[in-house]
């Protein structure tokens, strides 16, 4: 760690750890995709949306999207942030003090713990305690609340006990230098920040002009059922008869080299009724694209924005977050949702 | 025709890419309410509209589709388009093999490379990548058998009725007549790319 940031307790999330994978993410750069701009942004857009407003952060500041929990991160400065979307244990250790807490004797806190309470935060009204000093408290710290992370803590992600993806906000967003209006990374075509790694230094922004935090809790929505409404086409008529009956029929599996891009899935085959490629056509998150192994991709944030692969299907817009929480290994079922 | 795709999103089929992209020159210059994306495609325009009266939309895009399909709208849109002028210079690696393959000099190649005004048909594969069309018959070659790893930014090449130039070094496997020094993806730029669908562009030896 530098010098700079242990004196001057800059306003800096330090990633000590980024677990299995981990991005910064905002909602992405709507608007491009003619010029072959992916969106991306959070791959759960709502639970990054919850996170912010926790903090009393517009709901489309930079937040982290951690993908299996795992992470560890470390604050310098005190911060009021909150964690959403898949459910990691959370436990807070002061910065110095390591092995102690490690060992269980301080520190540690209990998911879903009630909110630190009521009285409105000051903004950096605990900053001055010393890293891992005697001004350092266990913060309260748990998912689907806000909480105060005081200066000199690292933050310890476990792994998630449902779901695959992670949100954390920090009161005043992450705040690195934004490519094309956004700072999300797209792990399709390499737009955005660089995946997280540890010695990665994020910048928070500033906190003037925020609203107040008023919510106390938000409950973890915790698992949901693993059924994907789709509503049929735009390409139904390029598959046999049936397809869309043999897509509900059986839970698919999803496949390890799921990634932001898409939820592979394995599963009955999805027959074509003709042959040959489609011209490419503009694509939305939460197509089905079935490639020539019959075999459907759930399109998530990072998808390329056209494709060549017939889509039987798109996911109703409310059950995306959904698919994005899914883990390789989960059984999904599918079911046809009619228009109301 | 009008395709669903998803609550958000429908697809307009124009059948060809000069419809396609006349739809979307109307399409830009009076947005209807609620539209974020407007892709077009060589038969389609998709148009993403999250929170929009649907039916309206959909009753907006048949009439706007009708507008682009009749043949006086050639004047759609704002005007002509812009041209933009590349200047190449003409010594890739796979120049020798598309002369080969076409049956011409590499001189030939070139001549006709230059010759002819591409138009953007639309982008894709790559943020600023532009897929341009109307190339010379002759120099419709088949990509590589294996993919390049890395093809430099600014390489300029071929690929069966397309024409390119790589935005940023990437993998592929389109056949490499030279390299420009314009850049045509510069994220620091608004817009970030000289070409948009149905901009017209004309390759120079440099």
């Amino acid at each position: 760690m530098s010098g700079v940031l242990a004196r001057g307790a800059a306003r800096v999330v330090e990633v000590l750890a980024p677990g299995p994978y981990a991005t910064v993410q905002d909602l992405g750069r709507p608007g491009l995709a003619h010029l072959g701009v992916p969106c991306s942004g959070a791959a759960d857009a709502d639970a990054l949306r919850l996170a912010n407003r926790l903090v009393g952060n517009p709901e489309g500041l930079a937040g982290i999207e951690l993908t299996f929990g795992g992470a560890r991160l470390a604050f310098h400065a005190g911060a009021w942030v909150a964690v959403t979307g898949a459910g990691c244990p959370l436990s807070a250790v002061p910065l110095d003090a390591k092995a102690t807490a490690a060992a269980g004797t301080s520190g540690t806190a209990v998911p879903g713990e009630g909110p630190p309470g009521t009285a409105a935060p000051g903004e950096g009204a605990s900053s001055a305690a010393a890293p891992g000093g005697a001004g350092w408290r266990a913060p309260a710290a748990g998912a689907g609340v806000p909480f105060w992370v005081p200066a000199g803590t690292e933050l310890r992600f476990g792994t998630p006990a449902w779901g695959l993806r992670s949100y954390l906000a920090v009161r005043g967003g992450v705040a690195v230098e934004p490519v094309l209006g956004s700072r999300s990374t797209d792990s399709l075509s390499g737009l955005g920040p660089e995946p997280l790694r540890a010695g990665t230094v994020l910048p928070v922004g500033p906190v003037t002009g925020l609203e107040p935090i008023v919510a106390d809790v938000a409950p973890p929505r915790g698992p949901r059922p693993a059924v994907l409404r789709v509503l049929p086409g735009p390409r139904d008529d390029w598959f046999a008869p049936g397809a869309l009956a043999e897509l509900c029929a059986e839970p698919y599996t999803v496949s390890q080299d799921s990634n932001r891009v898409g939820v592979r899935l394995g599963g009955r085959e999805l027959a074509r009724a003709r042959e040959g490629e489609l011209p490419s056509e503009g694509m939305v998150a939460g197509a089905l694209q079935v490639p020539p192994s019959g075999q459907p991709i759930v399109f998530l944030a990072d998808h390329p924005p056209t494709g060549g692969y017939p889509v039987i299907a798109v996911l109703v817009a409310a059950d995306l977050p959904v698919a994005a929480q899914l883990r390789p290994g989960d059984r999904v079922r599918f079911t046809t949702h009619r228009r109301a | 025709m009008i395709r669903s795709a998803g609550e958000h999103g429908l697809i307009v089929e124009t059948g060809t890419l000069e419809v396609s992209h006349r739809l979307d020159a109307l399409l830009r210059d009076d947005r209807p309410r609620g539209v974020v994306e407007i892709v077009p495609g060589p038969e389609t325009v998709l148009v993403v509209a999250p929170g929009a009266d649907r039916a309206r939309l959909r009753a907006t895009l048949e009439r706007l589709a009708a507008e682009a399909e009749s043949a006086t709208a050639g004047a759609a849109g704002s005007g002509e388009p812009d041209l933009v002028r590349i200047p190449v210079v003409y010594d890739g690696e796979d120049l020798g093999a598309v002369a080969e393959l076409a049956g011409l000099s590499p001189d030939e190649v070139v001549a006709r490379h230059t010759g002819r005004e591409l138009v953007v048909g639309w982008l894709g594969f790559a943020p600023g990548f532009a897929y341009l069309t109307g190339l010379d018959p002759a120099l419709r070659v088949p990509r590589l058998g294996t993919p390049r790893t890395s093809v430099p930014a600014g390489s300029v090449a071929v690929a069966g009725p397309y024409s390119a130039v790589y935005p940023s070094a990437s993998p592929g496997g389109w056949r490499l007549l030279g390299r420009t020094s314009l850049r045509v993806w510069d994220v620091t730029a608004d817009p970030p790319s000289p070409f948009r669908p149905g901009t017209r562009v004309r390759f120079e030896r440099a």
